[in-house]
């Protein structure tokens, strides 16, 4: 696209059939504003999704755009960035998708470093299958598969991305459209690789972790008084480890991050290659003389 | 049979046997001579019976044989291994003077060198396998500066101190037997002025991704497939692509799937097991119409089975594996040579057709060394078919009436257009979930019958439009027929030569789509199918296609076919009184 691209350009004509009042709604819109404002086309943006309602997202943004199988959205987007470094790419993923089936790859996504943004909606529940609980519900949340509790810790996906060397640590809430917004185009401008976790509350099926819920319970970062410095890891750490508290904005931010595939040296993207062998191609065989 | 030589180093895993083999094969292979390896070795990393064993000929070679004229062991466990594979002109070289619980038996040639002092005295004991290649090239009369050779290629990187420390201790190895032993041991071996090549299946299949313009490779190391990952890495980086060692083989996969949609001529290698776990994205691949390459190095199953054993065990897996039905390629290549242009061609029919394509080839090939002339490789013979990619000029022709990018247009031969991301007005979605031309989810039952049958199509223009031939050996009239698939060609070829009946061998090196047997099989008298796993995946395969009833030679030991066995056992099964009528 020439011209800059408007945030309606990111819409499909396909209209998402999550639930109305879904938070999933504000997540996307502000991946979309935060895509436009940063400068990306639809032509130009990859989106990778796994499964649950938010592998729903590519199908309603319009851009180059894969729905997997479960779990495992980070590794296309690692394949994809790496192939093309030219693309923009944004991987988007729920609790389940991504602290469960997809725990293991988030683990090492964030170690890798590949230049992607990771948004994870999170609605501490998982929805589709209909209100079972997921790896961030809490202990004693009871669902349909746990009706006296989960009797187990919930996973906290920004410890997880700070233990393994995550380079861009944040949380941002899909109802607070700004903030939201904001923190996306940070993750985008990041090099390396961004976590959003998004509390993107299901209104069909959690009753707890409600928008009233993160309304009140959401410390902004950007308040004055929590004088917080992302790039300060020994704050981030303070912050991020605090699970008595939840925080919206950018918890840690390496300034020094350089995206693996600028480490190994991909400077262009992969899909030119020779009519025929390529120049010099018997020298290959001239190895094993 | 060609005039061959017999030889192998055994020891201990750790004790560097395979680089000693490698070495010796190399020398053989930079005299003009043929070489054909196999390895014995345990999933352990040190400690364990581990072996390496050459067959050489100025003949072209294509199998082993169950017999041994020169062991080099280093311990007893090595001769105890082997002793059914000697015979009584078989020279075994050791070191007495190593801690050495027993004795070579009477029947036959020790040979005592003191391979450990010898190396002491050229500079260092790690040179006791290089003193037991010099003793070896004096038993075997080889000139012993084709050793030379093999050593300058393989430490001449690391000085040339090193290179002439080595050849030092072998020709104090080939002076001592020079010395020591007044005997004529027999052999004197023709070296020719051939300038062959020497490498095995996964290096082949390597070097074939290269070729064909791969540059995206992802994978997770697993036995016998991780050497493929290995030759790639390194290389793949002088042509701009990359090499990712994944955390498993399920990221490994979607790497390699993400990889490609992004453009990227893309493949990932693993074995059984890795197969296993890759085959929840398979589904994703062929709906999503996304090209990939994927080689699957077949070793003994189920589950974990024999992991450095040898099986052809995968097939149905590779047929068949996923749910849903699946529109797939399946290549077996029949010879290492064979690795490099089915991986070329592999990636040819994943772009052009828009599928994943299987490369299944086993531990056989893998492990094994083989000599070619580089003509085997022919570059100049390479074409690369990238299949219908559009760009801005040509993209308008693919637009629905409202301008919008259709991925999985029903075109009439079934091969929709593809769009790298990047491509201006191709932006569009892609999904495991049943799709419209668009590429978005549907449920409708017509556009269901559509995308299924248009997927299903490229399969029928595959079969139309490429050449699914076999390969075809021996008397094309005979009475008996020979099926087989995979790495046995070279064994039962060979065994063709002391066949005392006359047999119609077809060798066939394609699963999926692969080649209408039934003219061959109705008017053969009987059919028999040889392949390395218990049940004969193939032979119901053949006699599902060609309602016919076939015989069957089954192996699954983890051994591969030899020549001799097989003469024994093609000929007992076309004596054999058919037990049942065609």
């Amino acid at each position: 696209m020439s011209s800059q691209a408007h945030f309606t350009d990111f819409k499909s004509d396909k209209q998402p059939t999550w639930c109305p009042g879904c938070g999933d709604f504000g997540t996307m819109n502000g991946m979309m504003k935060a895509l436009a404002n940063t400068g990306n086309s639809p032509d130009d943006t990859f989106i990778c999704a796994g499964i649950g309602c938010s592998g729903k997202i590519g199908t309603y943004m319009h851009s180059y755009a894969l729905h997997g199988v479960h779990g495992r959205a980070l590794p296309v987007g690692t394949g994809v960035k790496l192939a093309n470094p030219d693309l923009e790419v944004m991987v988007a993923g729920g609790d389940g998708d991504g602290y469960s089936i997809g725990a293991g790859h988030f683990i090492h996504a964030v170690r890798r470093n590949v230049d992607m943004t990771y948004v994870v909606m999170d609605n501490r529940i998982y929805g589709l299958t209909k209100g079972q609980f997921s790896p961030t519900s809490r202990e004693d949340f009871e669902t349909s598969t746990s009706p006296e509790g989960t009797k187990q810790s919930p996973v906290h996906p920004l410890a997880l991305a700070m233990a393994a060397g995550g380079s861009f640590i944040a949380q941002s809430f899909s109802s607070d459209a700004m903030r939201h917004t904001e923190i996306i185009e940070e993750a985008i401008e990041h090099d390396g690789f961004s976590l959003v976790n998004t509390y993107s509350p299901c209104v069909t099926f959690n009753d707890v972790d409600t928008y009233d819920f993160f309304r009140d319970s959401l410390i902004d970062l950007e308040d004055e008084e929590e004088e917080h410095d992302p790039t300060d890891y020994d704050q981030a750490r303070e912050k991020i480890m605090d699970f008595d508290n939840i925080y919206q904005g950018v918890l840690y931010q390496d300034d020094d991050s350089v995206g693996y595939e600028k480490r190994l040296g991909i400077d262009e993207p992969m899909n030119e290659i020779p009519d025929g062998a390529p120049e010099g191609a018997m020298d290959l065989v001239r190895e094993f003389y | 049979m060609p005039e061959d030589l017999n030889w192998a180093v055994g020891g201990e895993a750790g004790d560097g046997i395979d680089s000693t083999g490698k070495i010796f094969a190399q020398a053989l292979s930079r005299a003009g001579r043929h070489v054909f390896t196999s390895k014995d070795f345990a999933s352990r990393i040190r400690g364990g019976y581990t072996a390496y064993k050459i067959r050489t000929s100025v003949d072209e070679l294509n199998s082993v044989v169950d017999r041994l004229d020169i062991l080099v062991a280093l311990t007893q466990r090595t001769i105890d291994e082997n002793l059914d594979e000697l015979h009584e002109d078989s020279v075994v070289i050791y070191d007495g003077e190593r801690s050495w619980d027993a004795e070579v038996p009477d029947e036959q040639i020790p040979l005592d060198v003191p391979l450990k002092s010898l190396a002491e005295d050229a500079g260092g004991a790690i040179m006791q396998n290089v003193v037991a290649l010099g003793a070896a090239c004096e038993v075997a009369n080889f000139p012993i500066e084709h050793l030379d050779s093999a050593l300058e290629k393989r430490f001449g990187d690391k000085g040339q101190k090193l290179v002439d420390n080595n050849q030092e201790a072998a020709r104090k190895g080939r002076d001592y037997v020079r010395e020591n032993y007044d005997h004529d041991f027999g052999y004197d071996l023709d070296t020719t002025d051939e300038d062959y090549v020497l490498l095995n299946g996964d290096e082949a299949i390597g070097m074939g991704a290269l070729v064909a313009g791969c540059r995206f490779y992802a994978g997770y190391p697993i036995t016998p497939a991780t050497n493929v990952m290995e030759y790639l890495t390194g290389r793949i980086d002088e042509y701009g692509g990359t090499v990712v060692q994944a955390e498993d083989e399920l990221s490994a996969i979607n790497m390699a799937l993400g990889a490609a949609r992004a453009g990227a001529r893309s493949m990932t290698a693993t074995s059984g097991p890795g197969i296993d776990l890759m085959t929840e994205t398979f589904g994703l691949i062929a709906t999503t119409e996304t090209p990939l390459v994927i080689a699957d190095v077949m070793r003994s199953g189920p589950s974990t089975g024999m992991p450095t054993k040898q099986e052809q065990g995968d097939l149905n897996m590779t047929l068949y594996g996923g749910h849903g039905e699946i529109p797939r390629f399946v290549l077996a290549p029949t010879t290492i040579a064979e690795c490099f242009h089915k991986t070329i061609e592999a990636f040819n029919l994943a772009e052009k057709y828009q599928t994943p394509v299987y490369v299944v080839s086993d531990l056989a090939m893998a492990v094994t060394e083989q000599t070619f002339s580089p003509e085997e490789f022919d570059m100049d013979a390479v074409e690369i078919d990238r299949g219908k990619v559009v760009d801005e000029d040509d993209i308008d022709q693919y637009m629905d009436e409202q301008g919008r990018f259709q991925p999985h247009y029903d075109a009439a031969d079934g091969i929709s257009p593809r769009a790298f991301p990047g491509t201006v007005e191709g932006a569009h979605m892609t999904t495991g979930l049943e799709h419209d031309e668009l590429g978005r989810r549907t449920e409708d039952t017509d556009e269901r019958v559509q995308q299924v049958d248009k997927r299903n199509r490229k399969v029928e223009t595959a079969q139309n439009e490429e050449d699914w031939s076999p390969r075809e050996f021996g008397n094309e009239d005979a009475e008996n027929l020979v099926l087989s698939w995979g790495s046995n060609e070279g064994a039962i070829r060979e065994a063709m030569q002391e066949l005392d009946i006359d047999v119609r061998f077809i060798s066939v090196p394609y699963m999926f789509p692969r080649p209408d047997l039934t003219e061959a099989v109705e008017s053969a008298e009987k059919t028999v199918v040889v392949e390395c796993n218990a049940t004969g995946q193939f032979a119901d395969v053949v006699e599902r296609d060609t309602l016919t009833r076939v015989e069957r030679i089954n192996k699954y030991n983890g051994v591969r076919f030899n020549a001799d066995e097989l003469v024994d056992r093609i000929t007992e099964a076309f004596a054999a009184e058919s037990e049942v009528t065609a």
